[in-house]
């Protein structure tokens, strides 16, 4: 081993602490960001494996009821590879021991053989009986949910009529990875459960015999056309169907799940690229900043190894090696730190989104991704650092730098210098006198203050999304949805229902919205023009009553999808009935951050379909104690298809994405701390190393302990103190540009920071100064006394 | 390799009293500075005692030390060792504020002939007024003892005949004992006592009949 190449390993181990401080911050944020795209690359090679291994289908429609032999024709539309034909039925279950309303679907799957499209995986137990005729497979979620085996009975009330199933098997679907009822805002697995029945049995509980009402199929790709001709198909597809009351066909992007789960990817991958880079970027600042100075610190030795002829190229890679030592260390630490979030966040997503197996990929460009941020970014400041100290003739690097010229601060001058004794001048005149170095420590802690509450934040933001959605938009306590739009009279049963306090219509229809060349695909809602229960809120989240003859359309839906204003005319083509194309005037904005909705006056909507008092459903609010007795009466009611109870809603959603959000707030947090500490740990530590000398030659004349460590710690303290307001600064602006990012038609997370966001950035900062300092203590209990009488710097 | 005992000092036995100006002479590695050390509370020996009046130095913890030095000992660096970011009279205040019975910084300064430059910085002093603040910083708290580590070591001759002088000046006027450490011989003619050491022992003690004053000193 060559000499230098022994200095470089002692210098190393010498500066273990340091080194490992630099790493730890390096580790923070690669960790991030090989956690998120890792998370990121495995859901999308799971999702897209199980799409395939499971035949999922391209193009979706479906249609009030259609015979048997309309599907040859279908088969027949240019375009078409496969096409399934299905039974599809929205059904109220009982499971035993459960009270609370379940609503179940009931898909068809052949009788003999397995589906051609959309398959499933079984999980458990096994396939159905050849034309059984009570036989289920039922969805994981809804079996682990509810404790459900195979050889479980459940009932369902198919048409009015109450069936016995038997469970045979559990199984996952590539349709229904994201399992949401109708209607619903979050999962919910135990009020909402997909199940798969024989075709001849199914038809026959539900009066299809010899007839389909759900298509799905694939489309034949060619040279012209890798993806399939998508539309063509759709438009064929809707005029065959028409006369079926088929309510449009959509292709995979806009079905349910895939369209959740896309969006939710979509977010991931914001969250892949947002959170690393301002997590890198912080990191890569730092490592700069602290590598500068740590080669500062080397000027004597770059002199002198000047001096015994080495060359410059040799003594920058001597340093190289060094800086990349330390980064190596870093890149190591964060990419298996990475690794394990990354494996424990696909876990949870896991639980989320029903995939059979996750295929964890880490893909190798993450990591050359990791190499290079660290490496420009240490390589940088090392070469900027080394090349600076180059310069200098070797003997002029030897002598002792010329003292730094100082002058007394702003303060002082100012006429408060009486006020501050010798050692706090010291502290004030060294800020002031490398302003830029002192800048960048505070910025540097305000950083990593910054990123705690990005760590942070989200949680109180759906605190908030969560009370803005449901204590003031959607204020029902129950949301009830007729098997087929009612007469307005059914509300006045519902009224009569014991311990109902209020009860509110609304209409729904799904509709494909349209203004120039945007659309999207939803419904809107007709609801009462001054609802006590669901209202529409302006910007400044007060509730507003809908005009009369026009449309309210969500914020997000208004100006980012649809690009309409107050004023424009929206075309609103009707998916259902008689399939109007209706052109309406958007009347206002509502501020929503929970999906996007457009909303009409129940009266209005009924107008323009040319209808009497029809509504969909009802919102209901009732005392507080009845929801069993209430829940059985409502069950009772043919007519009542689905309900979705509003706390229960509530109570899934935290313990769904909560969970998630639990996780990516500790990992994030953890990251955060990390790098506060290693900025802190490092700015404390080269100070020390930069000021050695001086506070030896203090305590040699006599200091303490304690007044050498308030010159050393008071600056740091200072410079802390000052980090901390300019972190919250900066944390409520990476949460800014969060907000923006993270902006999809799901949701919309509000800019709300609450005090303990603050407090907590605060808190790890001063902790991190307060360890740092404890451990620069030590080191100045270590100082050289004797050293200083004899050397010069 | 195994440890190898060394002694840096054997058989030491030296009295030094007030007012006296002493010149410890000797090559490099001959003790010297390790006495200084042991004198200015920097260091304690393995074995043996040391006295300052009634205090015993040889088995104080470092707080005992701590604490001799700030009330009883000024020490002048061969390096200065000024802090860059205080003035001359400051350098010296950060002294004179911790001290129980200081001079004012404008007087110490003014002993050293630095009364005009007060408010200058280090960076816009030469060595040889830096070595001079050095000093009025060391003689301002009154100290009993002031120890100077090669005081001219870094300076040339006619700069460190300036700085001599001055210390010479505060032995007198202020009565302070004073022990200077040099590996030049030429010095040693100011001194009231010169002790030469070697190897760690004393090798020679003498007293000089006449003392030459610093500025007829070259070398």
């Amino acid at each position: 081993m060559k000499a230098l190449d022994r200095k470089l390993l002692r210098d190393l181990w010498h500066m273990r602490g340091q080194a490992v401080a630099i790493a730890a911050v390096i580790a923070g944020g690669l960790a991030t960001l090989v956690m998120s795209l890792s998370t990121y690359d495995s859901l999308l090679t799971t999702r897209d494996r199980f799409y395939r291994e499971y035949r999922f289908a391209q193009v979706f429609t479906s249609l009030k009821r259609a015979p048997e032999a309309v599907a040859g024709r279908l088969r027949e539309i240019p375009g078409v590879e496969r096409l399934e034909t299905r039974v599809v039925a929205v059904v109220k279950l009982e499971v035993a021991g459960f009270d609370d309303p379940v609503t179940g679907v009931l898909s068809s799957v052949p009788d003999i053989g397995a589906p051609l499209l959309n398959s499933l995986h079984m999980k458990r137990g096994r396939w159905l009986t050849p034309y059984s005729g009570d036989e289920v497979i039922v969805s994981d979620t809804f079996a682990d949910a509810h404790g459900l085996h195979p050889g479980d009975r459940i009932h369902a009330v198919i048409n009015g009529k109450r069936k016995a199933l038997t469970l045979v098997g559990v199984a996952l679907s590539p349709e229904y990875v994201y399992q949401i009822a109708p209607g619903a805002m979050f999962p919910d697995f135990k009020r909402y459960g997909v199940l798969w029945m024989g075709r001849h049995a199914l038809a026959a509980a539900y009066d299809m015999d010899g007839a389909f009402n759900s298509v799905s199929l694939t489309l034949a790709s060619d040279r012209h056309s890798p993806h399939g001709d998508e539309r063509a198909v759709i438009a064929r597809l809707d005029t065959q169907l028409a006369p079926y009351g088929g309510i449009g066909a959509y292709a995979r992007r806009d079905q349910f799940s895939n369209r959740f789960l896309s969006e939710e990817l979509k977010q991931l991958q914001t969250m892949a690229t947002v959170f690393p880079a301002i997590f890198l970027g912080v990191a890569a600042f730092l490592l700069n900043v602290v590598v500068t100075r740590l080669i500062a610190t080397q000027r004597e030795q770059i002199a002198i190894l000047k001096a015994f002829g080495y060359a410059h190229a040799s003594i920058g890679w001597h340093y190289v090696k060094l800086v990349m030592g330390i980064a190596l260390l870093g890149v190591a630490g964060g990419v298996a730190l990475g690794v394990w979030f990354g494996l424990g966040l696909s876990g949870v997503y896991m639980e989320l989104y029903r995939f059979p197996y996750l295929e964890y990929v880490l893909q190798p460009n993450v990591v050359l991704i990791a190499l290079a941020v660290t490496g420009i970014a240490a390589l940088s400041g090392t070469l900027l650092s080394v090349g600076r100290a180059m310069r200098l003739p070797p003997a002029e690097g030897m002598r002792a730098e010329t003292p730094e010229v100082y002058r007394a601060t702003l303060l002082e001058r100012m006429g408060l210098q009486r006020w501050f004794n010798q050692p706090s001048r010291m502290v004030l005149r060294h800020i002031e006198r490398r302003p830029l170095k002192s800048l960048l420590t505070v910025f540097g802690i305000a950083c990593a203050g910054g990123l705690m509450m990005v760590g942070n934040y989200q949680r109180g933001a759906i605190d908030f999304m969560v009370d803005v959605q449901f204590r003031q938009a959607a204020r029902e306590d129950l949301a009830v949805t007729f098997i087929e739009p009612s007469s307005g009279r059914a509300l006045h049963e519902l009224a009569q229902l014991p311990g109902v306090r209020h009860v509110e219509g609304f209409r729904d229809v799904a509709a494909n919205l349209r203004f120039g060349h945007y659309h999207y695909r939803s419904a809107v809602y007709g609801i009462q023009p001054e609802g006590r229960l669901h209202r529409s809120l302006d910007s400044e989240l007060r509730p507003v009553r809908v005009p009369a003859d026009g449309i309210v359309l969500t914020d997000h839906l208004a100006n980012n999808i649809l690009h309409v204003k107050p004023g424009d005319l929206l075309t609103v083509e009707v998916l259902e009935g008689r399939r109007q194309t209706l052109r309406v005037p958007v009347l206002g904005i509502t501020k929503q951050y929970l999906g996007v909705s457009a909303y009409m006056r129940q009266d209005s909507l009924n107008t323009l379909l040319r209808e009497g008092n029809v509504v969909s459903g009802a919102y209901l609010s009732h005392d507080p104690g009845v929801e069993t007795a209430l829940y059985a009466r409502l069950h009772e009611r043919p007519r009542v298809l689905g309900m979705v109870d509003h706390a229960a809603a509530i109570k899934s959603f935290y313990a769904t994405l909560g969970e998630f959000v639990l996780f990516f707030n500790m990992v994030a947090t953890l990251l955060a701390a990390t790098i506060a500490f290693g900025v802190v740990y490092n700015s404390a530590r080269i100070a020390l190393s930069e000021r050695g000398r001086e506070l030896a030659s203090l305590r040699v004349l006599g200091f303490t302990h304690g007044e050498i460590a308030y010159i050393l710690l008071g600056e740091l303290a200072l410079l802390t103190l000052a980090a901390i307001p300019l972190g919250f600064l900066v944390g409520a602006g990476l949460c800014g540009i969060l907000v923006l990012a993270f902006e999809s038609d799901l949701y919309r997370l509000p800019l709300v920071l609450e005090p303990y966001n603050f407090a907590l950035a605060a808190t790890v900062v001063a902790v991190s100064a307060l360890v740092s300092g404890l451990l620069v203590w030590r080191q100045l209990g270590r100082l050289d006394l004797v050293g200083v009488l004899k050397t010069r710097e | 390799m195994g440890e190898l005992e060394v002694h840096a000092l054997r058989g030491i036995d030296l009295e030094l009293r007030a007012g006296e100006l002493i010149v410890l002479l000797g090559p490099s590695g001959s003790g010297k500075s390790t006495l200084l050390n042991i004198l200015g509370g920097l260091d304690t020996p393995t074995a043996g005692e040391v006295r300052y009046l009634e205090q015993m130095l040889s088995g104080a913890d470092e707080d005992e030390l701590t604490r001799f030095r700030r009330d009883h000992v000024g020490f002048v660096f061969q390096f200065y060792n000024l802090i860059p970011s205080l003035t001359a009279k400051e350098n010296v205040a950060a002294v004179t504020e911790i001290a129980v019975a200081p001079m004012r910084p404008e007087e110490a300064l003014a002993l050293v002939g630095l009364g005009e430059r007060l408010d200058h910085f280090p960076a816009q002093l030469s060595g040889g007024e830096q070595q001079r603040v050095a000093i009025a910083r060391a003689i301002a708290k009154n100290p009993a003892v002031l120890l100077c580590d090669e005081p001219t070591g870094a300076l040339d001759s006619a700069t460190g005949v300036i700085v001599l002088e001055a210390l010479e000046k505060v032995n007198r006027e202020l009565g302070t004992l004073t022990v200077l450490i040099t590996h030049n011989a030429g010095i040693a003619d100011m001194a009231d006592r010169v002790i030469r050491l070697s190897d760690g022992r004393i090798v020679e003690e003498r007293r000089n009949q006449t003392k030459r004053p610093a500025r007829e000193l070259s070398w």
